[in-house]
């Protein structure tokens, strides 16, 4: 088996801009290596527009976004495996991987790029009491049947979970005909951009219901039906509150989860909060040479910021492959605490750092008219006034490296903050 | 007068505007709290408009379906005549993306294009 420098596992939007950025830096030995039949990954079903406003200044659709990232792919040279299965990453990065052409091979690779995505939060995780019949999809399955397939999973729809690609499938199902009932969202907000539940939801008059979740499935071989409750805040249903609604189709839109399990077994340390990998400023894991971007370092709602931190993963790559480990510079940690959930990176190397970088978090709950405060140990550095904030929007902080090394903090703490 | 109620989908806010009108014109906006508002109410209620993206059957393709948008936004009433039109489409591969397969789509003036490449079987 030919070997390579970098082996990049997972063919998505972020494992093509890892590609792309690894090659410019100068690594010419690169291997993408991708389950499905193609590359492009979930952008190839998401068929609907508003990618890119930031990467490409224009609003692209999924497929249209992806092939600008494929094509440049194909124009460098890059080489792929497609149809290709990753079984196992060891501590010593040697890459296991099987597909039909060259049944099981080892890569012993110099740098790999954890680039596998997320999947979607399946019933079993749900605890939806009821039969288990046919009819019940997640989102995301129903969205690959209608947009690639060609296949209708149903007429008369449910849908649980007010998520992105929930609200977005809400619209495509009424447009190829069938009619969805209800929305039903267990928290008090939703999870789905404003943009989205405007245009998928109140423009075909399909109704949301916040704070309500499903409390019965009925059928044996098919769904016939689906019951809806209220929540209370303990997000029990309240006896009393419940619609029945007649259906052939429940989907499922509850969440993401990173896709994490070559991670773990190779020692990858994680994170509880976001699922994904602990990265330090280069988005590298705590197994030296082993880096992470996309969703499954943590799940976004943007593809362009999937794309960048991804470009930032591929040339950090690519300097490990040619400078090897780092050996000098100070530990910085961040916390997040006070509303702010988490932060990517957890760890900064100010000698490693970009003049400036980005660290990416959420909150946990909507704030309105909140400041984004930064500490470097007690000091508050930044104190920046944000309109509104919520669970569903990715956040961000700007730091600068020579902030950094003049104050030269033991941690960094992001904090939401009250008006004074 | 007729009173409409808008959801701004300028920024997460998602403010609750309040437009009247009056033979069809804007008399006052109210509930925005910022020009992005206003802006978006006032074409909001006089001229809606929105971009289709949906999907249409391929004749020899490498994949079942091939995905299209509308090059432009359409009138939001006639986003079903649009559909129709789009699913009696039969379009034959190979295909590149901006390729054209609905001219003016439900004479509207705006065509529908690929946003797939498509080979050949």
């Amino acid at each position: 088996m030919k070997t390579y420098d970098i082996v990049i596992v997972g063919g998505g939007p972020a494992g093509l801009a890892a590609a792309v950025a690894a090659k410019e830096a100068g690594n010419d030995s690169i291997l993408i290596l991708e389950r499905d039949h193609e590359l492009g990954g979930i952008l190839n079903q998401c068929i609907h527009n508003g990618f890119g406003l930031h990467t490409f200044k224009e609003e692209l659709t999924g497929p249209e976004y992806a092939y600008r990232f494929i094509k440049q792919v194909l124009d460098l040279g890059i080489e792929y495996k497609l149809n290709t299965m990753v079984m196992d990453i060891a501590a010593d990065k040697t890459v296991t991987a099987m597909n039909r052409e060259d049944g099981m091979f080892q890569i012993p690779a110099k740098a790999v790029i954890l680039a596998m995505g997320c999947r979607e939060r399946p019933r079993g995780a749900l605890n939806i009491p009821g039969y288990r019949p046919a009819g019940i999809f997640s989102a995301g399955t129903a969205q690959r049947l209608v947009n690639i397939e060609g296949y209708m999973p149903g007429r008369e729809v449910v849908i649980l979970g007010s998520g992105d690609i929930g609200l977005i499938m809400a619209r495509r199902m009424t447009l190829e005909g069938a009619k969805v009932k209800v929305v039903a969202e267990l928290m008090p907000y939703s999870g789905g951009l404003k943009r989205n539940i405007v245009q998928c939801l109140d423009d075909y008059g399909i109704p949301l219901k916040l704070s309500h979740t499903v409390v019965d499935i009925e059928g044996k071989d098919h769904v016939t039906a689906v019951t809806i409750a209220e929540v209370g805040p303990d997000r029990k249903p309240i006896p009393g509150t419940e619609i029945r609604y007649t259906c052939d189709t429940l989907l499922l839109s509850c969440g993401l989860i990173p896709e994490n399990e070559l991670s773990r077994s190779a020692g990858v340390k994680m994170s509880p909060v976001t699922s994904g990998p602990v990265v330090n400023e280069s988005l590298e894991t705590n197994i030296p040479g082993v880096f992470a971007c996309g969703n499954v370092l943590h799940v976004h709602d943007l593809v362009d910021y999937v794309s960048e931190e991804a470009k930032r993963a591929g040339a950090n790559a690519a300097k490990f492959v040619k400078e090897g480990e780092a050996k000098s510079g100070e530990v910085i940690e961040l916390f997040a605490t006070d509303g702010a959930r988490y932060t990517v990176p957890s760890t900064i190397n100010v000698d490693r750092m970009d003049d400036l970088l980005t660290v990416r978090f959420r909150v946990g709950e909507v704030f309105k008219n909140s400041y984004v405060s930064v500490f470097f140990d007690d000091e508050r550095v930044m104190h920046n006034k944000k309109r509104i904030m919520a669970p569903g929007e990715m956040e961000q902080v700007i730091l600068q490296k020579s902030k950094l090394q003049e104050s030269k903090p033991k941690k960094i703490t992001i904090k939401i903050e009250a008006e004074e | 007068m007729e009173k409409r109620d808008l959801t701004c989908i300028g920024c997460p806010m998602g403010c609750q505007i309040t437009v009247e009108l009056e033979d069809g014109e804007v008399i006052s906006v109210k509930g925005n709290t910022c020009a992005i508002g206003d802006k978006y109410a006032r074409n909001e209620v006089t001229h809606p408009e929105r971009t289709v993206t949906t999907t249409a059957v391929i004749e020899g393709g490498d994949k079942p379906r091939v995905s299209v948008k509308t090059a432009g936004n359409i009138p939001k009433d006639k986003i079903f005549d649009a559909m129709k039109e789009i699913d009696s489409t039969v379009a034959k591969a190979p295909v590149h993306i901006g390729d054209v397969l609905v001219k003016n789509v439900a004479g509207t003036g705006v065509d529908v294009i690929a946003t797939r490449e498509i080979g050949v079987k």
